[in-house]
């Protein structure tokens, strides 16, 4: 960010399209467009927190947009359901980048050079600066000159603060700083010292490790991918697309080359909170999966704990256990009763007691394709308006609910839900008063469907568990550059850029000692600094202040 | 497994702390109304020492309900928002006592006092939760790392906050005729320290809290990576979190901008504890998130 002063009151002459190019880009450097893009950058974040976003739940994007027929399909337009990666966020944080590379890149030059320049010469008047001290001391003026000098090189002397501090100084008896001259500006002899570099350098460090943050998150972006899989107990899955129920890849993803693991879970242990009561009644407290891992087909096989905060490894690939929930296992037989199918079928939860539901889909049923849609309900009560719910997440009363369709589960082939029955090619069955026919289900129990189209039993209830499969290659960067960034905060907001002049000149026998401290930004310990180092030289040469 | 009986005493440990405060804010309201204009500053505070002994008191008392309120859940008590609001309160009540310890900032008890009074009170009424165990997702030593800096930056933030707007109160008073002033006005300029030296000490509170809260962001982001699988997912309180980190940030570029008053700024700052106040008093209880741990 550009500290030279504003030049906007100076009469230019007309510029040409360099100088249009160049005065634009002096205005994104500048700090005031960075502080006004940083303000933006907030304000344009925030709507991401109030509306439903599409990376995070695109089933609440969907409910709003249906009950918000009016305002929704703007906000869409807007890019309201998908802020993080719309155009308007992008041009923000993308010109936020540009101004951030424009304000490193020239101040790591004039830094560069600072680092291995002098102090600048004393100042004519010191009493000017922002603090400034003056005492008398015994002595003549270069030797008393020495003595400050000795002071400053010692370096534990001055400041409560300034403990470790090594300043750089140019005097008139140093060698290289320009002769025996430069000390004699104003009227005496004087020296300069400086400290504190590593102020700028953090501050600089800061801001480059910004910049590496954002392009490990832009690597992320490119070469990472996520996939999510649900898998009942017992069931193994290997790590190919095909496996998915969906993946999320990167763009410059080869999702041919993904590392060919494979992951069995045997068993799953879920507990929940039984003894508090209000909310944090049935709260999830664990969940635990017991696993079967290979890193490759011919790789000898693993047994490992899956566990929410222990994800499984392999590579740079991680699998999370962040979802579990209940699979009903339901046979379905026909009239003569051949088992025309028989599946653990995973439910979806929709609620704290896990109400959960799912389809059931049998192509297999003749004449017509049977589909079953309902719920299951782990500790089933039958609630006056909701109907058959969940007063518990586990199994306390496990029961299905469903109703039953008839038709074509498939038309025109169109890929669909496997938790959601698509019934516009079905109808409904109805009992024998003409209501929808609605089938209540223990374990163990069967129901016969009427007019010999077979029956259906839920024999047992088992778990699954929600595995989300990660790789991304940019994390470790974006810690690096994370860690690299606070280090050079706290180096840039703690430490003190100082200049200290010291000014001699004789009275008499003795010596009049003028000292001046400058300081970058604010520094309430400036002025104990200066007194410090008066005292420190009156003490030296003998002087009883 | 939960000890009733451990967090009925911590909760006793609350209101006991509570009492302690209020006698300790009325001390410090009458130490503040005894300054009169032009009395020489070595005027006896007698009602301000007694403030500053019952500040440390309820200290010790609300640093007893935290221990007992751990103790009975068998875990780190930063689980919900009654267990941040209590563990914020403290940090208030410590960082300020240990500033008192080297600096006289009698005259910031009575804005410390207030807001934690506030704060323990909306704790103990609204944000209570039972005592119970964790989320599994909560159970991680990045738990105590990230939510223990998180509120204690917060608890800076919240200090800094109090002085900023003593610092906008007293600037607007030293622009006033010092004659035409009301009594309560010139009490209250002569109560405070000058503009200028609040303003600094704000700031120095403020670069403090600033990498703490970038701490507090990078953890975050570890443990999300370790428990949801992203190390950054636009989860609301993410979102906030980042909103808080870059008002902040976008006050301290303020403070080194040519053409920013350290007035305008400070109002920046006013922006960012708004933004904390709504990470947590809105995010954890309306929004949608990952981040639902409020207990309510």
């Amino acid at each position: 960010m550009d500290t030279r002063p504003d030049e906007s009151d100076v009469t230019q002459p007309t510029l040409g399209p360099v100088g249009m190019m160049r005065w634009a880009w002096r205005q994104l450097t500048s700090m005031r467009t960075a502080l006004f893009l940083l303000l933006l950058l907030a304000i344009g974040a925030v709507p991401g927190s109030i509306w439903p976003q599409r990376n995070i739940d695109a089933g609440r994007v969907a409910d709003y947009l249906a009950s918000h027929r009016i305002t929704g399909p703007w906000l869409d337009r807007l890019g309201f359901f998908d802020v993080y990666t719309s155009s308007w966020f992008a041009a923000i944080y993308l010109l936020l980048f540009v101004s951030l590379v424009g304000c490193v890149v020239p101040r790591s030059k004039i830094h560069w050079r600072a680092m291995r320049a002098q102090p600048p010469l004393a100042p004519r008047r010191l009493e000017r600066l922002p603090e400034h001290g003056e005492i008398e001391v015994d002595g003549a003026p270069e030797d008393v000159l020495q003595v400050a000098l000795g002071v400053l090189r010692a370096r534990r002397v001055l400041g409560r603060r300034s403990g470790l501090r090594r300043w750089r100084i140019r005097s008139a008896d140093e060698p290289g700083s320009g002769g025996a001259s430069d000390g004699r500006s104003g009227d005496g002899l004087s020296l300069s010292a400086e400290c504190g570099y590593l102020r700028e350098t953090g501050n600089l460090v800061f801001h480059a490790a910004l910049i590496v943050v954002i392009v490990a998150v832009a690597v992320g972006h490119l070469f990472g991918w996520r996939g999510d899989r649900i898998l009942v107990t017992g069931k193994s899955f290997s790590n190919t697309i095909s496996a998915y129920d969906t993946f999320d890849p990167g763009p410059w993803v080869d999702t041919e080359a993904l590392s060919p693991f494979t992951v069995a879970v045997d068993k799953l242990v879920v507990t929940f909170e039984e003894q508090a009561g209000g909310a944090q009644r049935g709260a999830p407290r664990d969940f635990t999966a017991y696993t079967r891992t290979k890193t490759s087909p011919q790789a000898p096989q693993v047994n490992q704990i899956l566990k929410v905060n222990g994800p499984l490894k392999f590579g740079g690939t991680s699998v999370f256990l962040l979802g579990n929930g209940y699979a009903p296992v339901i046979t379905v037989r026909d009239a003569k009763g051949q088992v025309l199918m028989r599946e653990a079928t995973p439910f979806l939860p929709q609620d704290a007691n896990y109400k959960s539901v799912g389809a059931v889909k049998v192509s297999a049923a003749s004449p017509k394709q049977l589909g079953f849609f309902g719920f299951f309900l782990p500790s089933e009560y039958l609630d006056k308006d909701a109907g058959p719910s969940s007063f518990f997440p586990d199994l306390k009363n496990p029961a299905l609910a469903l109703g039953v369709y008839e038709g074509e589960l498939y038309p025109q082939g169109r890929p669909q839900s496997v938790y959601t029955l698509s019934t516009e090619k079905m109808t409904q069955l109805k009992n024998a008063k003409g209501e929808p026919l609605r089938l209540l289900l223990k374990p163990g129990q069967t129901a016969q469907l009427p007019d010999g189209r077979g029956s259906i039993t839920f024999d047992s209830v088992q778990r699954w568990a929600g595995l989300s499969i990660r790789y991304d290659p940019g994390k470790v960067l974006a810690l690096g550059g994370a860690i690299a960034a606070l280090l050079g905060l706290i180096a840039s907001l703690m430490i003190r850029r100082r200049r200290v002049f010291v000014r001699v000149r004789p009275v008499g026998r003795r010596t009049v000692v003028s000292v001046g401290g400058l300081a970058k930004g604010e520094d309430p310990g400036l002025g104990a600094v200066i007194e410090d180092l008066l005292s420190a030289i009156a003490e030296r040469t003998g002087t009883t202040v | 497994m939960t000890n009733e009986t451990l967090a009925q005493y911590a909760n006793l440990g609350v209101y006991s702390a509570m009492a302690v405060f209020t006698i300790a804010m009325i001390a410090f309201a009458i130490d503040l109304a005894g300054t009169a204009p032009k009395v020489s500053s070595a005027r006896p505070r007698k009602a301000a020492g007694v403030a500053m002994m019952l500040t440390r008191l309820g200290g010790l008392l609300l640093i007893a309900a935290v221990a007992m309120r751990g103790l009975s859940v068998h875990r780190p008590p930063l689980g919900n928002m009654f267990e941040f609001a209590l563990v914020g309160c403290m940090f208030v009540i410590l960082v300020f006592v240990a500033i008192s310890l080297r600096r006289d900032v009698r005259w910031l008890g009575l804005f410390v006092i207030g807001p934690v009074l506030l704060t323990l009170g909306l704790a103990i009424t609204v944000f209570y939760t039972d005592a119970s165990e964790l989320l599994p997702s909560l159970k991680s030593v990045w738990l105590v790392i990230h939510v223990t800096v998180a509120t204690f930056s917060v608890a800076l933030f919240t200090i800094a906050f109090s002085v900023t707007i003593l610092h906008l109160v007293q600037t607007w008073l030293e622009s006033q005729d010092p004659e035409g002033m009301s009594r309560l006005r010139t009490i209250v300029n002569t109560a405070l320290p000058p503009a200028r030296s609040l303003d600094r000490t704000a700031y120095g509170i403020h670069v403090v809290a600033f990498p703490l809260w970038t701490f507090t962001l990078i953890a975050g982001a570890i443990w999300a990576e370790q428990a949801w699988g992203h190390y950054w997912n636009w989860d609301p309180k993410e979102v906030w979190t980042f909103v808080i980190w870059v008002v902040y940030a976008a006050y301290l570029h303020a403070r080194a901008t040519t053409g920013w008053t350290p007035r305008a700024a400070n109002y920046l700052a006013l922006a960012g504890y708004a933004c904390i106040l709504v990470n947590y008093m809105v995010v954890n209880v309306y929004f949608v998130g990952q981040h639902s741990y409020s207990g309510m």
